[in-house]
């Protein structure tokens, strides 16, 4: 009977599966979406298609310099959520699914905290707490890095 | 039946490595010939997607994730500085941990109270290797990864593994955790445990720098760890790892994504291609001859390793190229 139990996931562990499961199609089927209208010239984009193969072979820094001064004219190069302002671009609007790709994981951990209190694990709650607040440090933008 | 099975795959093979010896040459001849603004822009993503493809053929069939191959290779054949590779080579590695991971857990082959004091080191670790790795001249870059890559082969050719480890006492760290579990294995039901833990997540400080720093995804670390240090049984061992991905890289892809370090070009088409490159291969799987393909991967890992420690020491030895002339020709053109 023990064993029985035991061999199935835990609570917990299905539900980060359910999240994440969502979370990761969604994230994939936007993209696909979004790269189409991109790559196919639906939407404008930013840096124009035939002009891009000049970028891709430079330091993301050079990039970032060059990028800006010859299209976008923004005060700043732009890094972290910048690209939010450029959502209706058609390269910059592949952002929207790469970050649900990449924050779902967040969601997953919050919907797990709950379970772990109520079963009144407190060591893997907070583990997931700190893991949260790790992940959301990193999505915030605030850690900068350069050459 | 198994014979015939095993010599349809080996028929398969030489389809697979002629694309991979005809595309990986051009790719290279062209990176070093074709200046990037005399091709056009879509043939690059193109022969990515071709390329990708087969990598994820590749990759399932050999065992090992997207992210190994993707960063020694298309940072060394392609004409796209190392900076987005890696960027890119996270996302490839992330999303097909995302797309695994969800079955991984519902059929309890992924440990979640194995992955979260893991994840919480490594995670940690990949934003500070991350950041690193891009405050880092590519060149010394390139070096590294070479080294790196190298040594990655030497893991593969020398490491072995076990599918029920022997741990005769859980330590106390993982018994206050709670880290155990029962394993329904093809041949009899496995109670496992693990040992030596604080020794592991110590081993997951080096994995999470690497993983950041290079953007490599770090299967080939995780699993040797997770199985034969900490003694989970394999299959553990690989769904945690491939789930563990899944948060590792999330941290050091946002510290890419927020610095810039991401071009959709590279990314879509990337994801595209190893995603679809792994459900042929996944079928292939079935009939293929595995050893023989985990052989192929060695070799090309050895021989992109080598090219990316020869670049690097290239790079060290020739003269600075200025920032600015970058830039210049960037806007050339305009």
């Amino acid at each position: 009977m023990e064993n029985k139990k035991e061999l199935a996931a835990s609570e917990e562990q299905m539900l980060y599966a359910k999240w994440l499961e969502k979370g990761m199609l969604i994230g994939l089927a936007l993209l696909v979406i979004s790269f189409g209208l991109y790559v196919f010239g639906i939407i404008e984009p930013v840096i124009p298609l035939d002009e891009l193969s000049k970028y891709w072979g430079l330091s993301v820094k050079e990039y970032l310099v060059a990028v800006n001064s010859n299209f976008l004219h923004m005060d700043h190069a732009p890094t972290g959520w910048a690209w939010m302002k450029l959502i209706g671009k058609g390269d910059y609007m592949n952002f929207l699914p790469i970050a649900i790709l990449s924050g779902i994981t967040i969601l997953c951990y919050g919907a797990i905290v709950p379970v772990f209190k109520k079963k009144g694990e407190n060591a893997y709650m907070i583990m997931s707490i700190v893991e949260i607040v790790i992940l959301t440090l990193a999505a915030s933008g605030f850690l900068a890095a350069g050459h | 039946m198994k014979e015939s099975g095993t010599s349809k795959g080996w028929g398969a093979m030489p389809v697979l490595l002629a694309a991979l010896l005809l595309v990986l040459p051009a790719a290279a001849f062209g990176a070093e010939a074709v200046p990037a603004d005399a091709t056009e822009w879509w043939v690059w993503p193109l022969l990515l997607l071709v390329v990708t493809f087969v990598m994820g053929i590749v990759a399932v069939l050999g065992g090992v994730g997207g992210g190994v191959l993707y960063v020694p290779i298309i940072g060394g054949f392609f004409p796209f500085h190392i900076d987005f590779v890696r960027g890119a080579g996270l996302l490839v590695a992330l999303s097909g941990a995302l797309a695994a991971g969800p079955g991984l857990l519902k059929a309890n082959l992924a440990s979640l109270r194995l992955a979260i004091p893991v994840a919480l080191v490594a995670s940690s670790c990949a934003i500070i290797g991350a950041m690193f790795g891009l405050a880092l001249p590519a060149h010394i870059v390139k070096l590294l990864l070479g080294v790196t890559i190298l040594g990655i082969v030497v893991i593969m050719f020398t490491a072995k593994k076990s599918d029920y480890p022997d741990v005769p006492k859980a330590d106390a760290l993982s018994s206050a955790l709670g880290i155990y579990g029962i394993y329904q294995g093809p041949d009899k039901t496995f109670d496992w445990k693990i040992h030596r833990t604080i020794p592991g997540l110590l081993t997951f400080i080096i994995i999470g720098v690497m993983a950041g720093m290079f953007g490599l995804g770090a299967g080939w670390a995780n699993v040797p760890v997770l199985n034969l240090m900490m003694g989970a049984p394999l299959k553990i061992s690989v769904a945690t790892s491939k789930f563990l991905l899944g948060i590792t890289d999330t941290s050091a892809a946002w510290v890419y994504l927020n610095n810039g370090a991401v071009i959709p070009m590279l990314v879509a088409p990337s994801l595209i291609g190893i995603m679809l490159g792994s459900f042929v291969g996944v079928r292939i799987l079935k009939v293929a001859k595995p050893s023989f393909i985990r052989w192929v991967v060695i070799g090309i890992l050895a021989f992109a390793g080598s090219k990316s420690l020869y670049d690097g020491i290239k790079a060290m030895n020739a003269p600075a190229k200025p920032a600015a002339q970058h830039t210049q020709e960037a806007s050339h053109g305009k």
